[in-house]
């Protein structure tokens, strides 16, 4: 395309990058190719910083590290066809976990369209289900207002991952459309306070409670509620649980928190959640995890609901009340309604139960997932951001390292996408250089994106992975184990690398643990190095993770301790 | 909440759906996709120019589980380019749906189709030596009728438009 006539007019890809800065972007995470060379062209003259990633997947995760651990959208940019199909998962897990992400996908020409050209793929229509929104640019004129909306969607009301498919021909065409653009989104409104009424009727439910527990979800770590919630609890004098992604939204080591409920939750969290009077759900949606089996949970408890998304609202639960809002401006606009409710004796049933069943793990016969990870949360206090992936590590991580600050607890909840926690690190440690950053994975998991070791290589990015290696997937193993006599099917990992061998093949120091007296030497060797490094526990082979509440059981049904009988197989979904 | 026992097939109920949306390319696609994923069966669809330029309304008739209506309207809500979503089942606004039907008018049987016709105000629209169309509007209800009465007659085409509505006075559609 000739652009001799609109030399004083930058192209679209140009105008691209500048609203990217505009909107203060500091880096993005991609992989070039064809259709989305003119947008690489542009990032050349551009104060952004362009990280390489070796796999799509990786940069989404990566954004969407970033993007956790910051509050602020993380950025991918791939080309067409498979480049823009392998965000798919990405943008899956963002949706699923409502993270800010704007991915760029290059396309082919607007003339193109539709013709099975080289490496096209309808992007958008892949990916309606799992987008907060997108948009197939067709004249490079709408760029700047669909940039600006794209930030303003991502990270406002609920956040999640927007989509910009931008053809090769609006990339190059000339842009006369000034950056400074308007948004127009008359069908987006986003909450803000919730009802006074609501709230009234909220305050009422709570003066009669006794037994109250308040359940916080990803939505306090969102809009930052924690100080309002522990403001609230400690009003109330009520206990706190967490959910899987609503860990450091409060701080889990105060005498009030009773850690993370739901499936694999801390046995006193899920007794708590059977027997209280009144559950708060803030910025928690009643997910399967937590509520195992829905006719059974919290039947005679009252319930309120904090959401920001109304369709959350009686779609697993039927609240008694709804409060449409900010999780932050709701709770903070309740703390003055209520007051202190007499909770001793439910304070002290809870501790009794603490006390009871705390959590635990066999301290011999070798090295054990468990004992690793409660030693780094010893050594690391809360000040490190730990991120993780998807099985037993995330768990047991979940369970023993406590998180005590808000977005410093980052992992794939809702999508449950193994490959997500090292990559996250990366993007995780890119926003926060001077922190700590550690990515629990297993051996499985980070197979499927250890390729990214090469970008933690060249960018001297220190990260801390510990892979928890049992050699097996271990989760599935357990289930096999314990629901399905044992037949073991796809779960063994015969053929692992040895991954200190392959981290050294990047340029990474390779760390070994076998045994459980050499656990805190070298968790402290890996702290003190000043780059990346990749540990490997060699980790019992088979431990299962309790407590544990089959899926689709009640919450009453929870198995504490490693059973004897064999159990029936769970009627829950996965 | 339903009661865990209540083992029998959900019922399926018809609603009528008016939807106001920025026409932007892919909102067909957006709602479809709300629809399919929950079970609810589109059983027509008109989507047409709204009184400003920038705007659509699709009118839905669509059938399916109660319970989840509720859910797919909040759904329906929260995309970008939906403006709202509202369900005008049993409110009092005005609807209409338009019907072409085709029927076989042998010499014995065309008085009868056209005494139908008369009845329910239809209008021939194409006179031919076999066959006659007829345009009707009305109710869907009215529809119905009319198409049976004259189903055994020798039906041979039939293209409705769907249901159109529109709320009464100065409420919004």
């Amino acid at each position: 395309m000739s652009n001799a006539n609109f030399t004083e007019h930058p192209c679209g890809a140009e105008v691209l990058i500048r609203c990217l800065e505009q909107e203060g972007v500091e880096y993005i995470f991609g992989l070039s190719g064809g259709a989305a060379i003119p947008i690489f062209d542009a990032l050349v003259d551009s104060s952004i910083k362009l990280i390489l990633v070796r796999h799509e997947q990786g940069a989404t995760h990566m954004a969407d590290g970033y993007a956790r651990a910051t509050g602020k959208p993380g950025v991918v940019l791939v080309t067409s066809g498979p480049g823009a199909t392998n965000t798919v998962t990405g943008m899956l897990t963002a949706q699923m976990d409502s993270s800010p992400m704007i991915v760029i996908t290059g396309q082919t020409l607007t003339t193109n369209l539709g013709k099975d050209a080289f490496q096209e793929a309808d992007v958008t229509g892949i990916t309606y289900p799992i987008v907060k929104h997108s948009t197939l640019v067709r004249d490079a004129n709408q760029i700047p207002r669909v940039v600006r909306e794209a930030f303003h969607l991502a990270n406002t009301g609920r956040p999640g991952p927007v989509l910009i498919d931008v053809p090769k021909d609006v990339s190059e065409m000339p842009c006369t459309a000034p950056l400074e653009a308007e948004i127009d989104l008359p069908g987006y409104r986003i909450p803000g306070r919730a009802d006074s009424l609501d709230l009234d009727a909220a305050a009422d439910l709570i003066r009669g409670s006794r037994r109250p527990v308040l359940y916080v979800g990803n939505g306090a770590v969102i809009s930052g509620a924690g100080k309002a919630v522990m403001e609230l609890a400690e009003k109330l004098r009520a206990p706190l649980v967490n959910t899987l992604l609503g860990k450091g939204a409060t701080d889990e080591t105060h005498p009030l928190h009773l850690g993370m409920l739901g499936m694999h939750g801390t046995a006193y969290a899920n007794k708590a959640v059977t027997n209280c009077d009144l559950i708060m759900a803030i910025g928690a949606r009643w997910d399967d995890r937590i509520t195992g089996k829905v006719e059974a949970f919290c039947v005679d408890a009252a319930k309120i609901h904090v959401d920001i998304d109304a369709a959350e609202f009686n779609k697993v639960i039927q609240p008694d009340v709804c409060l449409h809002g900010d999780a932050r401006l709701v709770i903070e606009d309740l703390i003055s309604r209520v007051e202190p409710l007499d909770t001793a004796e439910w304070l002290a049933t809870c501790q009794g139960w603490r006390d009871r069943y705390p959590l635990k793990y066999p301290k011999k016969g070798g090295l054990r997932a468990q004992h690793v990870l409660d030693r780094l949360d010893h050594l690391t206090e809360g000040n490190a951001i730990i991120t993780s992936d998807v099985g037993q590590h995330q768990m047991w991580a979940a369970q023993f390292c406590r998180t005590r600050s808000n977005r410093y607890w980052i992992t794939s909840g809702g999508a449950g996408t193994m490959g997500f926690g090292f990559p996250a690190a990366i993007g995780a440690k890119f926003a926060h250089p001077d922190k700590e950053v550690w990515a629990v994975v297993g051996d499985g998991g980070f197979q499927m994106t250890l390729s990214e070791l090469a970008t933690a290589a060249v960018h001297k990015v220190a990260v801390k992975v510990l892979i928890i290696n049992n050699n097996f997937l271990g989760m599935v193993r357990q289930w096999q184990e314990l629901f399905w006599e044992n037949r073991l099917s796809g779960v063994d990992l015969e053929g692992n690398p040895d991954f200190v061998k392959l981290a050294e093949a990047y340029g990474i120091k390779g760390i070994r643990i076998r045994r459980p007296g050499d656990v805190d030497r070298k968790l402290q060797e890996a702290r003190d190095h000043d780059g990346p490094v990749v540990v490997v526990a060699e980790v019992s082979k088979e431990d299962n993770v309790f407590p544990m509440i089959p899926a689709g059981a009640p919450l009453a049904d929870m198995i504490i301790e490693p059973p004897r009988e064999r159990l029936e197989k769970p009627s829950g979904s996965t | 909440m339903a009661a865990p026992e209540t083992l029998a097939p959900p019922e399926r109920e018809i609603h009528t759906l008016s939807l106001y949306v920025t026409n932007k390319p892919g909102v067909l696609v957006r709602v479809a996709l709300v629809f399919a994923r929950r079970g609810y069966n589109i059983e027509s669809l008109v989507v047409s120019p709204a009184a400003l330029g920038d705007f659509s309304r699709m009118t839905i008739t669509c059938s399916g589980e109660p319970g989840t209506l509720v859910q797919m309207i909040k759904q329906l809500s929260k995309l970008v380019d939906v403006v709202h979503a509202t369900d005008h089942t049993g409110d009092s606004s005005y609807e209409t749906e338009i019907a072409l039907v085709k029927v076989e008018a042998h010499l014995d049987a065309r008085t009868e189709i056209l005494q139908i016709a008369e009845t329910f105000n239809a209008k021939v629209v194409d006179y031919g030596s076999d066959s006659l169309v007829l345009r009707v509007y009305g109710s869907s209800t009215k529809l119905d009728a009319f198409i049976g009465l004259l189903r055994p007659l020798g039906l041979l085409e039939l293209v409705r438009s769907g249901k159109i509505l529109m709320a009464r006075g100065l409420d919004e559609t």
